[in-house]
């Protein structure tokens, strides 16, 4: 078989529609992910046994499933109890859902290296739990997390072909079905590969800047 | 953390409403495990007075401090602050345990200054001043920052207000961090061993400043200190401390000069040698 790159020129445009659609479920899943991951941290420490201890087992179940299946999940089974999601949301949801049970624990441990003399000062200073958390404690945890946090956004990137799994035509599935249309998958295929690299290294690089930048 | 104590019966009507003393300990009991700091531990302290809390390690200072700043619970006695309950609040003619709003409440007239400065690292040397009196008391910006000025001053770092705390001196921090509390115009500043974590050639900077606050307001002082020089010069009253008891208590000179106990003599003497 030969690299003709007249094929390949041919279905760049679908490709390239492809990581559109690959690009965006990552940031809004990313988005959720960070968002919510901070608000999964937060109620851990939560002075309410239940909470936290709801919210643990929750995340601790989320780790313990694979991603495909809590995909299936939300997109398959949720409409039997009257959910109907887009693909694209059940996917979005899916992946910032996974990945919160990740970048929690990134937080977590962030929130924990903020030296205990740190909350004292609050406290002998009167400041509200609200501006502890967010004018101290915050403000010294989260930029010394932004490059794990930066890691999952690159694992993130390279576990969306799952969202193919139900039926959101992102890069890889609209390779998939190129190849499946024309017999010729060495094209796409390769092509899809060298996107995801060319998208992954400058995020990696971006990150490590941001982390000399703000990690002390 | 969470120890309870129980409901205890209000002495006489309506809790110790003793408005004359600033600061009472009544019968006050911290635990840590089975290990008991403090025994019904019973003192007071008057408005204005300057207090040197001064004896052995593991006496049990620091924890007499941090129950007044709240960062510990005790387990047992009252800690009462002008005549209202610190640890405790009313309700009907009982005491119950603090929850965190009543804490929250009280806490504003006390202020304290750490060993390890604590400045916060993400704001600069005038937001760290500014946070609290503009979050928690709503005082505008504009006044804050000059109050703030003028507080830096007072501390000799007029020149210090865009440097970030990793960029000064521990003196420096520390100076800041009594213009933080002084921010707050707290009744009450508590001073742990404010100078013990600095420098040799850094201690006497600070000390000046506490000096100088010390001869120009009437604020109430406890510190715990190792510079009996500073203790003879600035209390009013010295607490000898040993096991979570008060050994001996007096006015610096006689403590200092004319020790009664023999536990008081020894620990001067072991001080006096470690220099
Ligand atoms: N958080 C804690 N957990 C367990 N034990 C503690 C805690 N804080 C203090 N203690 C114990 O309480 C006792 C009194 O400690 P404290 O720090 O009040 O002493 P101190 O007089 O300030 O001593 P130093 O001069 O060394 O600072 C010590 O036995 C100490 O081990
Ligand atoms: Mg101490």
């Amino acid at each position: 078989m030969q690299w003709d790159w007249n094929y390949a020129a041919d279905i760049m445009p679908r490709l390239l529609d492809g990581l559109v659609v690959t690009v965006s479920a990552t940031l809004v899943g990313y988005l959720i992910a960070v968002v919510l991951g901070l608000a999964i941290a937060l109620l851990r420490r939560s002075d309410n046994r239940a909470v936290s201890g709801t919210v643990r087992w929750i995340m601790e179940f989320i780790r313990s499933t694979p991603l495909l299946v809590q995909l299936f999940f939300i997109f398959f089974v949720l409409p039997s109890f009257g959910v109907v999601l887009s693909a694209f949301t059940a996917g979005v949801i899916g992946l910032g859902l996974h990945y919160a049970a990740y970048t929690s624990e990134v937080y977590r441990a962030g929130i924990e290296a903020v030296p205990k003399g740190q909350w004292e000062a609050a406290t002998a200073l009167s400041l509200s739990p609200g501006r502890t958390w967010f004018g101290v404690v915050l403000p010294q945890a989260v930029p010394k997390v932004i490059p794990a946090l930066g890691n999952y956004l690159i694992a993130m990137f390279k576990d969306s072909p799952m969202l193919f799994g139900i039926t959101v035509v992102e890069m890889l599935g609209a390779a998939y079905q190129i190849g499946a249309e024309t017999f010729r998958y060495l094209e796409p295929m390769t092509i899809v590969g060298v996107l995801f690299v060319v998208v992954s290294i400058p995020a990696s690089i971006l990150f490590r800047y941001l982390e000399r930048r703000y990690g002390h | 953390m969470a120890t309870e104590t129980g409901p205890v019966a209000a002495p006489g009507k309506g809790g110790d409403g003793d408005a004359s003393k600033i600061i009472r300990f009544e019968k006050v009991v911290k635990r840590f495990g089975d290990n008991v700091v403090l025994r019904e531990l019973d003192f007071d302290v008057s408005p204005g007075e300057r207090v040197a809390l001064i004896g052995p390690s593991g006496s049990g200072k620091t924890t007499i401090l941090r129950l007044l700043m709240t960062l510990e619970k005790l387990n047992g006695g009252v800690i009462w602050v002008s005549g209202d309950p610190l640890s405790h609040m009313r309700k009907g003619d009982q005491l119950v345990t603090a929850d965190e709003k009543h804490l929250r409440q009280v806490r504003q007239t006390i202020g304290m200054v750490f060993q390890q400065f604590n400045l916060f690292p993400n704001m600069n040397v005038l937001r760290n001043v500014t946070e609290a009196p503009i979050h928690v008391k709503g005082v505008a910006r504009d006044e804050a920052e000059t109050k703030a000025r003028d507080l830096l001053n007072l501390v000799d770092l007029g020149d210090k207000y865009d440097a970030h705390p990793s960029q000064l001196s521990g003196g420096q921090q520390q100076r800041v961090a009594i213009a933080r509390a002084l921010a707050m115009e707290p009744k009450i500043l508590l001073l742990d061993e404010v100078t013990s974590a600095l420098d040799p050639e850094l201690v006497a900077g600070v000390l000046d400043v506490l000096r100088e606050i010390a001869n120009t307001t009437d604020i109430t002082m406890l510190f715990v200190t190792h510079e009996m020089r500073f203790a003879r010069d600035v209390s009013h009253r010295v607490l000898m401390f040993d096991q979570g008891q008060i050994v001996e208590s007096g006015p610096p000179d006689q403590i200092f000069s004319n020790p009664q106990e023999q536990r008081t003599r020894d620990f001067l003497h072991a001080i006096i040698e470690e220099r």
